[in-house]
């Protein structure tokens, strides 16, 4: 089991945003959180990514309790996100953009930088390499050159998923990666989602693109004003009454 | 296309151009009279405290309105090792340097925590501090009258006794900084500070420890300002708390978005624009300083990303132009 979230439970003042969540991702596995808005999604996102503590409950990755860890640390661990609205190094082109997300998994701070031993020099090369890997993987071959900010917006959301690969995650979780794109580049990322899962890394996507989440999740976790409602493959949930009731809002848009 | 040849040397040129320009400076300098190499001298110490302010402010994406103060613990940590105790300067260079860097861990460790204009009104603070300190420690600084007779740049007894061989010695001291800091900015460790300057968030998801590696920044710009104050000690042989006041930082911040902040040249450029304006001016009389003035503007407005932007702009336009002649009697339907 790489990751599971325990009872957690979390309050902003009278408000309780999540309400006792419980439900575990395995090794691998691909489960996505579902819900109308105001469920209590990103909040549980905010939460596992290490953004924000839990009011009370555990969550554990890879055996660890990484509640109260700060965000790096629990990046450092190989737990990764990404971001709903897309948080690139705008500065940098797209292929140092991935560069960077070579740190979890690199050595190195001011000493090895001035004196560039032959290790650093390997580091560098094996990172040089495997960037333009990575921008193959997801379809942005030849534009590594490219300022980050100069892409179109589905193309930026696939350089994210390249830095977060860069960091070689154990768990890989995506906030909302449809928002703001067109179809086709919907079936893109979705494509390019499946292939990062069949790599052995597991996804957890926090999503309101129904059509993505029947489409490539294993698993789904549906939350109605902070409390789980139901979990189950595709089509458990599709046909799950309380989902159709709270979420879906009746079978003909099911049937549709 | 360019050929991969053609790319690198071109690469390798146009990398060599700045040092090229620095030693031709150099060579200037040394051929012409006192005045001139007071100028240039300067010029290369403000180098090298807008080389270090730009690891903080161009790369990291920090704002850091003191760093007049690390170099007042340069200036006068230089003064009273060297006139006072008589130790031997290129000890006490370093031991101020390590003591600006001890002093910047300290501060940085509380007061980065701090974002944007709190940041900014923090880091403005200690400069005003430090300068406030200078003024009224008067057994250790001489307050206002200042600190006069530190000797020159030297070390093991042998001292540099004329002022052009302090200006080559300072010249390679700025050479050996702004190596430091190409071999810093292309590392993983520069990386990270650009992640950080680019999306504090979306570098901490990728597990940069964002605390650590600002602190680290401000030490390393910290070092850079006491080995300019240091410097500025021992060529003028004279300190007042006035060389570190605030005149300091907007003298630096001018040089840094004058020539280009977040390049590795642009702040040399600066510094050297800076400093050589109003001599070139001199003779505008009192009109000098309105022609300075808009100069600056003009700059701003037509370079806002600094000279050195302007002048990479030139030469991939030039580039572009070579490209497209060099295609077009082989293949005039390939695009650039």
């Amino acid at each position: 089991m790489i990751l599971s979230v325990r009872d957690v439970t979390k309050r902003f003042g009278g408000l309780v945003a999540n309400d006792g969540i419980s439900f575990d991702v395995g090794d691998g596995a691909m489960v996505a959180v579902i819900g109308p808005n105001g469920a209590g999604k990103t909040t549980l996102f905010n939460i596992i990514s290490g953004a924000m503590e839990p009011t009370e409950g555990s969550v554990r990755f890879a055996g660890d309790e990484i509640v109260g860890l700060a965000q790096h640390e629990v990046a450092q661990r190989g737990l990764v996100r990404t971001f709903q609205l897309v948080q690139l190094f705008k500065s940098l082109t797209a292929a140092q953009n991935v560069s960077v997300g070579f740190h979890r998994i690199t050595k190195g701070s001011v000493g090895s930088a001035l004196f560039r031993r032959q290790w650093v020099r390997d580091q560098q090369a094996m990172i040089e390499r495997k960037t333009s890997e990575l921008l193959e993987f997801v379809g942005l071959e030849g534009l590594g050159g490219m300022m980050a900010d100069h892409l179109p917006y589905g193309q930026q959301r696939l350089l994210e998923l390249a830095r977060a690969l860069a960091a070689e995650p154990k768990l890989l979780l995506l906030d909302e990666p449809a928002a703001g794109l067109n179809v086709h580049e919907t079936a893109a990322l979705a494509d390019v989602i499946e292939r990062i899962n069949r790599r052995g890394i597991a996804v957890l996507l926090v999503e309101h693109d129904m059509n993505l989440v029947m489409r490539i999740a294993q698993r789904i976790v549906v939350l109605d004003f902070g409390r789980k409602i139901a979990e189950g493959t595709p089509d458990e949930v599709k046909t799950h009454p309380a989902v159709l009731a709270a979420y879906l809002g009746g079978e003909e848009t099911v049937r549709a | 296309m360019i050929s991969p040849a053609t790319t690198s040397i071109n690469r390798s040129a146009v990398a060599a151009a700045p040092v090229v320009l620095i030693l031709a400076a150099l060579a200037i300098g040394l051929g012409s009279n006192g005045y001139v190499v007071t100028v240039l001298g300067f010029a290369a110490i403000y180098g090298i405290f807008c080389t270090g302010l730009n690891f903080f402010m161009g790369y990291t994406g920090q704002a850091s309105f003191g760093q007049n103060a690390f170099a007042a613990i340069g200036g006068y940590g230089t003064a009273v090792l060297c006139e006072r105790y008589n130790w031997d300067q290129t000890l006490a260079f370093f031991a101020s340097m390590a003591m600006a860097g001890a002093f910047a861990a300290a501060i940085g460790y509380s007061t980065l925590k701090l974002r944007s204009h709190y940041l900014t009104m923090a880091t403005f603070a200690l400069g005003t501090i430090s300068y406030e300190i200078s003024v009224e420690w008067t057994s250790l600084t001489h307050g206002y009258m200042g600190y006069l007779g530190i000797p020159p740049i030297g070390i093991a007894g042998f001292e540099l006794a004329s002022d052009k061989q302090q200006l080559v010695v300072i010249t390679l001291i700025l050479l050996l900084g702004v190596w430091i800091s190409i071999r810093l900015v292309d590392s993983r460790f520069g990386r990270a500070l650009r992640g950080i300057a680019g999306s504090e968030a979306a570098a901490a998801a990728l597990g940069i420890n964002v605390a650590r590696y600002k602190l680290i920044a401000f030490v390393i710009a910290a070092m850079y300002a006491a080995a300019a104050g240091s410097l500025f000690a021992h060529f003028v042989g004279f300190i007042s708390p006035e060389v570190f006041g605030a005149a300091m930082v907007i003298q630096s911040f001018t040089m840094l978005f004058l020539g280009g902040i977040g390049t590795t040249w642009g702040p040399l450029l600066g510094a050297l624009l800076v400093m050589l304006l109003p001599e070139v001016l001199r003779g505008l009389k009192e009109l000098q300083d309105i022609a300075y003035c808009i100069i600056l503007v003009a700059i701003l407005i037509y370079a806002p990303r600094g000279v050195f932007a302007l002048i990479g702009q030139g030469i991939s336009r030039i580039n572009d132009l070579a490209t497209r002649r060099h295609q077009a009697p082989s293949d005039g339907k390939q695009g650039s």
